[in-house]
């Protein structure tokens, strides 16, 4: 489904990505895990094609990402950061996207599930954080697309939505969809992931699922495991 | 690109700027037209004004919208949706409601007034053509600006320095090296001066039309000598035209290349 071959990219001086190989084949939920600055928003940007590379190639589903713009009509994404232009109404903003994307789509379903409805009318700019994230989720999931891509999910969300963001993620993994997620909260990770991708300077270290890396490490616990990853040799 | 448009007209179209500037011209014109009592003096004055004013408020809007429309750009990059149609749609849509603006400020004034009685309606419309252009040329050089610098002071400040540069200093300098090179023929090189700089040649291109010799300085009548009326108002369209596609395809080529 993605194939990335040597990626390369740089900012100026700072090298963020130095020859990332990955192949992530349809079906299951990928967690890209790294420290602070270890490429993986870039990485992610970089499929989008948000974020040219300096070298190498990316493939989804078989065809270079390179100058093409319509595979991403197969992609839905959800940014780290919710920023919406602020005097655009929730209703109208689901409503753009709807037409920018033209095709058909689950919004009234989702919106009800996430308790939206008395925020419709209200303007991007009032909302406070969790609820932009809930909009946030809502744009990216009422499409059905065989890949999601979801950079920090859990930001803001309270308990009961985390619950039932999970709840749909699983839903949509079941039907067979791919998930490329990021998160800094070891719990959802250890939770939802099939398999892990553990970025360290730039490089892709570890690429397995969870009952590996824990035996890599010699770790009971998976928080520990993945904090200890980047002190243990890789041949161990 | 036209679903962008519309969106981000849409978007001006409800910020409260476009009314201020839209009501600027709106009062601009009915107070020309109450002062000079006469519709082909107030076209002159307001050439003035036009030339100088909308230069400046296109630069200033499009760097400040390019800017502010940063989240609703980068939501864009991740659909379907091909670079340059974003931001040329962007452009388009904030370069229209400008244009939009200042036809129907100036506009509902002057038809008031029976301007489609008067001969005066062809000179009022290359008036409005040519500031429909200035808002073109310089809402695209802003966008590039803006485009080429993430730091948005810094983007702010070039702008306006470009502005400055093309609306005041340039011609400082134009008629400083007439002064100081009078001895040497300065046919060619007044007339190539003059087509570099927009604002310039949108003031010899009204003036041409306008047929007021006292007016038109010595870059004017070496313009009508050269060219002839018919033939300089082609030529400056054409170069005003250049103006306009030039910023603009550096500003597609940029979009392709930029990280996000």
């Amino acid at each position: 489904m993605i194939l990335i071959e040597n990626l390369h990219k740089k900012f100026g001086k700072n090298e963020v990505l130095s020859g990332v190989d990955l192949e992530i084949k349809g079906g299951g939920i990928f967690a890209i895990l790294g420290p602070n600055g270890s490429g993986k928003t870039t990485l992610i940007k970089s499929i989008l094609g948000m974020v040219i590379p300096n070298k190498g190639a990316i493939l989804v589903d078989g065809k270079s990402i390179r100058k093409n713009w319509k595979y991403r009509q197969h992609i839905d994404y959800l940014p780290q950061i919710a920023n919406f232009p602020g005097n655009l109404r929730v209703k109208e903003l689901i409503r753009m996207i709807q037409d920018l994307r033209q095709k058909p789509s689950e919004a009234d379903q989702l919106i009800g599930f996430f308790d939206l409805k008395p925020f419709l009318d209200k303007k991007l700019g009032t909302l406070s954080g969790g609820t932009k994230q809930k909009v946030n989720i809502v744009l990216t999931f009422m499409f059905d697309s065989p890949l999601i891509i979801l950079d920090e999910p859990t930001n803001g969300l309270d308990p009961a939505s985390l619950l039932r963001l999970k709840e749909l993620i699983l839903v949509e993994k079941n039907k067979g969809k791919t998930f490329l997620i990021t998160s800094h909260i070891m719990q959802f990770v250890e939770e939802m992931a099939d398999e892990i991708v553990y970025l360290l300077e730039g490089k892709i270290y570890f690429r397995g699922t969870k009952e590996a890396l824990m035996a890599r490490t010699g770790q009971s616990d998976f928080e520990h495991a993945i904090a200890a990853i980047a002190t243990t040799p890789a041949d161990a | 690109m036209l679903k962008i448009l519309k969106y981000s007209y849409y978007d001006l179209i409800r910020s409260r700027w476009s009314y201020v500037y839209f009501l600027f011209y709106l009062a601009l014109g009915f107070v020309l037209l109450f002062l000079n009592n006469d519709l082909s003096k107030a076209v002159i004055t307001l050439m003035n004004v036009i030339i100088v004013l909308v230069p400046l408020i296109g630069t200033i809007f499009g760097v400040m919208y390019f800017y502010n429309s940063k989240e609703f750009t980068e939501l864009l990059l991740a659909q379907p949706l091909k670079r340059s149609s974003i931001f040329l749609g962007q452009y388009f849509g904030v370069a229209g409601s400008l244009t939009l603006s200042l036809i129907l400020g100036l506009g509902i004034p002057f038809t008031l007034y029976g301007l489609f009685k008067s001969n005066a309606i062809w000179d009022f419309s290359l008036l409005l053509a040519t500031g429909a252009f200035l808002t073109l040329i310089f809402t695209a050089l802003a966008f590039n600006i803006a485009i080429s610098n993430e730091n948005r002071i810094k983007g702010f400040g070039y702008a306006v320095l470009l502005w400055l540069f093309l609306a005041v200093v340039y011609d400082g300098l134009f008629l400083m090296s007439l002064i100081v090179f009078e001895e040497y023929p300065l046919d060619s090189y007044s007339l190539l001066a003059t087509m570099l700089n927009p604002i310039d040649l949108s003031r010899t291109l009204i003036l041409l039309k306008l047929d007021i010799s006292a007016l038109l300085g010595y870059t004017g009548a070496v313009f009508k000598q050269f060219f002839g009326t018919d033939a300089g108002l082609m030529v400056s369209v054409a170069m005003l035209s250049m103006w306009t596609v030039l910023p603009l395809w550096r500003l597609a080529y940029k979009s392709k290349h930029k990280d996000f």
